[in-house]
């Protein structure tokens, strides 16, 4: 069964194809350029390059979030409706637990970092435990500085991932010290073909209900709340 | 002749929707899914919950329109879509969506403006007349187009500042009426009489330009006037004062227009077409012209929906237009850079 595996949810933009276990292709820029003249294109691309026929995709992954709410819809809409109209099913996989799968040979805890403006961050904790990606702590909407004093607790090392970890560099050495380690450019681009990988045995989920997990209220929606909450 | 069968997917604001228009003129299918009732806490439509809702609508949408039709997608000649303009992030994902379907099923894509569309809702009611003048009255716009073929769009006159929805809901949320208010106005104004003097923008002579701030503004300080001094205004007079000046300034223009250009039709096009006041007074002027025929089409295509999109799509197919893989939403899409001549 071939897999094709779509990551839009940062400024990295991936595609990539599994033939069973196999990582056959590969498409990552990581650039600041708008996802959505390049993401059909790309896979239109490289399903050519690697010689296979749209129909023959069996089973479409998609890394449905957190991350930039617009590139999240560019990839779930282009997930869904090919998995919808081909008739193939559709599996979401956390865009952090597919930045955290570049720390598998790293001792210790992995911390995804995207950006969230205003000195806080999406990320949750990872872990390998024999070679499988093991959730730590739920992916959510932080602030940094907590999350370091967080991760303090846990008195081990802890692999930064992403661009952005840059960002909060300071911050995470601040309160970790030496146990604050930071991944190098080559593993902060998440690798789509791991992304295929990770959702290969998941069960397939409803095409029709598939949608990014934002991890966030829209701000209209929060002030909403906020304003009626005493009522 | 083959039979021609166009999928319209239309996300622009915040109707997601999708249909199928056979031969450019029979609806097949027309599905839409409205949101309004989720931007109404907000007094008006809020742009990330709109994103929001197109992506959790849109596969049920088409999926409904496909089905309602009885297609399959290989029965299909082509799929057009909304590329502009709108909200970006609306546009969007009726963008990735039909790219996605052209993709899948290697059909032809064909990119649609979102007034080029209002404008052939009225192909679904009645075969165009070239020349023609169409009236295209939105929340978001308010222009009159001139067309001397298919797919030829000439602008000569728009608005400089409000769209005439836009000055309807300004007006309306002064007068406390629900989002959106343009309706509530309308039906107000046909309780009520025109007693207020507002202003008319006419503009420079011989201009086709429309401006309605001043209105808007002349509206808002009555109101306000009237609160400080604590006297009492009709709400019904003011509407239809209100409603009086707009409809009195569309109509002029078009007609004096529509005689200028010699055209054989008058299109009215958008979701203001829905007014009673501005259907009324145009049909009035239009019985005195002589050889003009004037086509309003029914409440359910003037609001955006996707078989107008498809009436549109299937005219631009036939000239040859396409997009590929890249096509992108863009919120400022030109109509007049869109015309074919
Ligand atoms: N009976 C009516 N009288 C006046 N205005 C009305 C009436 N019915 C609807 N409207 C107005 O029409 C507008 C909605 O029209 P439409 O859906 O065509 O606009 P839009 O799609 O948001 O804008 P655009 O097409 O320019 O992007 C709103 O401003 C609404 O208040
Ligand atoms: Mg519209």
């Amino acid at each position: 069964m071939k897999i094709l595996a779509i990551d839009t949810s940062t400024n990295v933009l991936g595609v990539g194809i599994v033939n069973h276990e196999k990582v056959i292709g590969e498409y990552i820029t990581n650039i600041k350029r708008n996802h959505s003249t390049r993401v059909l294109p790309v896979i239109d691309f490289l399903l050519k390059d690697c010689g296979i026929d749209k129909s023959e995709i069996g089973k479409i992954v998609v890394a449905n979030g957190p991350g930039s709410y617009t590139g999240l819809r560019i990839g779930v809409t282009i997930g869904k409706t090919l998995a919808w109209t081909l008739k193939v099913p559709i599996v979401g996989v956390s865009s952090l637990k597919l930045m955290a799968a570049s720390g598998r040979y790293f001792p210790g805890l992995i911390s995804p970092i995207m950006d969230a403006r205003r000195g806080n961050v999406f990320t949750g904790l990872y872990k390998y435990e024999d070679q499988k990606l093991m959730l730590v702590e739920e992916d959510k909407h932080r602030s940094a500085e907590e999350w370091g004093y967080r991760l303090k607790e846990y008195n081990q090392p802890v692999l930064f991932v992403g661009d952005d970890s840059n960002i909060h560099k300071e911050t995470f050495t601040n309160i970790l010290l030496n146990n604050a380690q930071f991944a190098p450019s080559s593993l902060n681009t998440a690798k789509p073909g791991e992304l295929g990988l990770l959702g290969k045995d998941l069960d397939g989920e409803e095409a029709h209900l598939f949608k990014p997990n934002y991890l966030r209220l829209t701000e209209a929606e929060a002030k909403w709340r906020d304003e009626n909450r005493e009522v | 002749m083959n039979k021609q069968y166009i999928l319209g997917i239309e996300t622009s604001c915040d109707e997601t929707a999708a249909a199928v228009i056979k031969n450019g003129t029979e609806i097949v299918s027309n599905v839409v899914a409205s949101q309004i009732e989720t931007h109404k806490r907000f007094g008006g439509v809020v742009p990330e919950i709109a994103s929001r809702h197109h992506v959790e609508q849109i596969t049920i949408v088409i999926e409904e329109a496909m089905k309602k039709a009885g297609l399959d997608f290989s029965q299909l000649t082509g799929v057009a879509v909304t590329a502009g303009p709108g909200l970006v992030g609306a546009l969007l994902i009726g963008v990735e969506a039909a790219k996605s379907i052209a993709f899948a099923h290697s059909l032809p894509l064909i990119p649609v403006h979102h007034i080029a569309g209002h404008i052939y809702a009225n192909r679904l009611i009645t075969e165009m007349q070239f020349p023609l003048l169409s009236l295209v009255v939105s929340g978001g716009h308010t222009e009159l187009i001139y067309m001397e073929e298919h797919g030829h769009f000439e602008v000569i006159g728009e608005t400089r500042d409000d769209a005439a929805g836009e000055a309807y809901d300004k007006v309306a949320r002064v007068l406390n009426c629900p989002y959106p208010g343009g309706p509530h106005i309308d039906r107000m104004a046909s309780e009520g009489e025109a007693t207020i003097d507002f202003p008319r923008a006419w503009l420079e002579e011989g201009s086709y330009d429309f401006s309605f701030s001043g209105l808007k503004s002349a509206v808002i300080n009555t109101v306000h006037n009237a609160q400080q001094r604590g006297e009492t205004i009709v709400p019904e007079n003011l509407a239809a004062s209100f409603q009086e000046s707009v409809v009195e300034v569309l109509v002029e223009k078009t007609i004096r227009a529509a005689k200028e250009y010699g055209v054989k039709q008058i299109l009215l096009a958008g979701g203001v077409a829905a007014n009673n006041g501005l259907r009324t007074e145009l049909q009035k002027a239009v019985e005195n012209l002589e050889g003009i025929e004037l086509v309003i089409p029914p409440l359910k295509l003037c609001t955006d929906n996707a078989a107008m999109i498809a009436a549109a799509g299937s005219v631009f197919y036939e000239k040859g237009i396409r997009a590929d893989y890249t096509l992108n939403a863009n919120p400022g899409l030109d109509l007049e850079s869109f015309s074919i001549k």
